[in-house]
């Protein structure tokens, strides 16, 4: 079987190219390490459990966002680095804004108080907190592109997590920190629904913060920005919209 | 300036750092990898710690005494076991999501070996839950991470530890990092059962290597345990949760032929044997039923149809035994401390006394988060009373300088992943289950070729951006100490105890009731058996 591997190496050239390699693996984690130890030593790529659960192997496969661990190949399948982050060489790239993020987010439990917790609340956070930070939902989420601040969708959901735990005496501060680059900035396009390889569905996370936020006396700054009564005025013959 | 340096950032060294903190240290947390890819994150069944009034600290000592055959020192033990439900309390503040029961209580489950249901966990992602809820947690207090940097050597001056030197993986720059304490939390060397084992690539023994380097004694390093479920072919774990819940062990003609939860080894040679009468061995969760299994091991049935095209609840799932975890390591005592000054060790990567020749299922996680916060409280209340005690620019940063600059110009005459590869095969069926001296004094034998032959093996990938080619060889060198103390530690042990099985020695003896400790005398390895 033949596939294709995005490539970059800067201290050759600066610019990515494809490379095709013949296979016998049937998974990609496979067919990557028997490239990597049998054909061409200098292919680079993360990987660590194996098992679907450490989150390090995330690549995309024909322009979508894949655990090479848990991924079939088929023939003429391209593999390339995940998107959003800057390639640092092949498939590996920088992942240093996971802790910044998290940190804005304050996805953290901040202050214990002591409840009784049942078999309900714990289900309420249960798929939040299966989250493996692959990286494959910030790979897939196009409003990076417009704004490289955003938190996005892991860090959201993980903030979904402790502002649902019971066990969170301030959920609100979390509320507060994920007003500017949060949730509003979601443009509910499901993507890292889609991609998720833990079946987190964070689009639904983000919704439920917003209507968090709303309950907390937030509103939707982009309703602000449609305000019908400026610039769409006739009476001073200008229309933006040159209609 | 650093008070306690951590180098990894699995569950022991989190919850090492998160103490370190608390005591007031200024803490560094260097990883290989980033903190969430480690190790912990494939614990899956749970962690045992007596929470209820029905079980008991002494049952909970017993139990762990019985699983290491002898070995284990009682004082140790105890003072783990009764460690467990503050740990627990202390992690259920931070935010581990534990599964309950109907009353709200924590719930827990009987893993083998154990004489109650002690085992705490979160559905069977307990591993994983714990360590990232420590991670969030070290984010909020602020613990500063230096990730993907490699420990290459831990730094000695006057006899005491002084930091380490790391290699930067974007870079391959080697940086030299002092500090007053530093604290070894860099998991098992369980790869050199390469291609034999349910575990990361990542744990490459780097750690207990640089320790054995740096003059500190490791112990127990013979006994490795395979778990008797991964997957068959892909080595992917199934917890011992499976079988805690009422799964079968069945063979071809679909009978049971082992009670499921006897101790890890016995279950495992009893699937080696049928093996060897190629038979296959499946693990039947049939009769558990669809619910059952959804509410209890979700992730075991998305492995089963992932890795072996396998629905457990309509289908027998077949698997075969794997090298698991090492109970040995870096020989450390009740507090954690080496017998390196200012040097500590924690986690898997540690000989703690607890685990002796087998540990039971449930306590991994226990001793990572107890000998975890041994360490980073005693790290921290030991740098407080101690000075910088070397400057920068050491001899040994100049030496691993010259050394990663040299593996760029080595010859490329032997191919280091064939004879890794090569390597996984030969511990498998010789250091594995079943060992004899012959077979073992020919695995040493090959390894102390392949030792010699190290320095012609190089790499061919000259680049030094991210070179994973370079990390490997390097790793591969530690995987090369490691294997060798080893096998040596195995043909000296001449009986049969716990995971260490010799054909030639079937019975256990009184005289080897010791731990096994390696170190280097005049770079010569030497093993011995202290009591």
């Amino acid at each position: 079987m033949k596939i294709k591997i995005e490539r970059l190496n800067t201290q050759k050239n600066p610019q990515q190219f494809k490379q095709e390699y013949e296979v016998s693996s049937q998974r990609l984690l496979d067919a990557l390490n028997e490239i990597k130890t049998t054909q061409d030593n200098t292919l680079t790529y993360r990987c660590g459990c194996g098992s679907g659960v450490c989150g390090s192997c995330a690549v995309q496969v024909n322009g979508v966002e894949r655990l090479s661990c848990k991924t079939y190949i088929n023939e003429g399948d391209v593999v390339s680095a995940i998107k959003r982050s800057e390639v640092i060489r092949d498939l590996v790239v920088n992942l240093e804004h996971q802790e910044k993020v998290l940190k804005t987010s304050h996805a953290y439990l901040e202050a214990y108080q002591e409840e009784t917790i049942t078999p309900q609340d714990e289900k309420l956070i249960d798929v939040q907190s299966n989250c493996i930070l692959c990286q494959s939902c910030y790979s897939s989420c196009p409003v990076y592109e417009v704004n490289p601040d955003f938190l996005g969708p892991y860090a959201l959901t993980r903030v979904l997590r402790y502002v649902n735990d019971k066990k969170e005496h301030q959920s609100r501060s979390k509320i507060d920190a994920i007003q500017s680059n949060g949730v509003w900035d979601c443009t509910l396009c499901g993507n890292c629904t889609m991609v998720c390889p833990q079946f987190i569905d964070p689009k639904t996370d983000i919704m439920n913060l917003r209507s968090k936020s709303v309950q907390a006396g937030y509103s939707d700054p982009n309703m602000n920005n449609m305000d019908f009564d400026s610039g769409f005025n006739t009476d001073f013959g200008f229309n933006p919209n040159g209609f | 300036m650093i008070d306690v340096l951590v180098v990894g950032s699995g569950g022991a060294g989190l919850s090492a750092a998160l103490h370190a903190k608390k005591e007031g240290a200024n803490v560094l947390v260097v990883s290989k990898t980033y903190p969430t890819h480690s190790q912990t994150c494939q614990a899956q069944g749970g962690m045992n710690a007596v929470i209820t009034e029905q079980d008991r600290v002494e049952n909970h000592v017993h139990d762990t005494l019985k699983s290491s055959h002898g070995l284990g020192e009682e004082a140790t033990i105890q003072s783990m076991c009764e460690d467990a439900k503050p740990i627990i309390e202390w992690l259920d503040e931070l935010g581990v999501p534990f599964t309950r029961t109907s009353e709200g209580k924590i719930a827990q489950r009987k893993m083998g070996g154990a004489s109650h249901s002690r085992s705490c966990y979160s559905a069977d992602y307990t591993g994983l839950k714990i360590l990232h809820t420590l991670y969030d947690t070290a984010l909020k207090e602020n613990i500063e991470f230096l990730n993907e940097h490699m420990i290459l050597n831990i730094i000695v001056e006057n006899e005491q530890a002084v930091g380490i030197t790391a290699m930067d993986l974007k870079t391959s720059q080697v940086k030299e990092i002092l500090a007053k304490t530093v604290i070894l939390a860099t998991g098992g060397y369980i790869s050199i059962y390469n291609g034999f084992n349910t575990n990361s690539n990542a744990t490459t023994g780097d750690g207990v290597a640089a320790a054995l380097r740096a003059g500190a004694k490791l112990s127990n390093m013979e006994f490795i345990q395979f778990h008797p479920t991964a997957i068959k072919g892909a080595n992917v774990l199934i917890s011992e949760s499976a079988r805690g819940e009422g799964g079968y062990l069945v063979d071809d003609k679909g009978e049971r032929f082992v009670d499921e939860l006897k101790p890890r080894d016995v279950v495992a040679r009893a699937i080696y044997d049928k093996m060897h009468q190629d038979k296959t061995v499946y693990l039947d969760l049939r009769h558990l039923g669809l619910d059952k299994i959804n509410e209890v091991m979700p992730q075991e049935r998305r492995l089963a149809m992932q890795f072996a095209h396998v629905k457990i609840e309509e289908e027998l799932l077949p698997i075969n035994p794997a090298a698991h975890y090492c109970m040995g390591g870096v020989f450390i005592n009740d507090r954690s401390e080496t017998t390196r000054e200012n040097l500590y060790a924690c986690g898997e990567c540690a000989q703690s006394n607890v685990h002796g020749a087998n540990r039971l299922g449930g306590n991994s996680l226990l001793e990572i988060l107890s000998f975890g916060k041994k360490a980073g409280t005693e790290a921290a209340l030991k740098a407080r009373n101690t000075q910088y005690l070397t400057k920068e620019d050491t001899q040994q940063y100049q030496s691993d300088k010259n050394f990663i600059a040299q593996v760029f110009h080595l010859p490329n005459q032997i191919d280091f992943y064939d004879k890794k590869a090569f390597m996984g095969k030969i511990f498998f069926r010789n250091v594995g289950l079943y060992r004899n001296d012959i077979n073992m004094k020919a695995v040493l034998s090959q390894v102390r070729q392949w030792q010699k032959e190290f320095m012609f093996m190089g790499i061919t990938d000259k680049c030094t951006i991210y070179n994973r080619n370079l990390v490997e060889f390097i790793e591969f060198g530690n995987m090369l100490e490691l294997s060798e103390v080893v096998v040596i530690s195995a043909i000296s042990r001449c009986e049969s105890r716990g995971a260490h099985y010799r054909e030639d020695h079937p019975m256990e003896v009184e005289s080897y009731a010791k731990n096994s400790i390696a170190y280097r005398y005049d770079n010569t390895l030497a093993v011995e058996f202290k009591g």
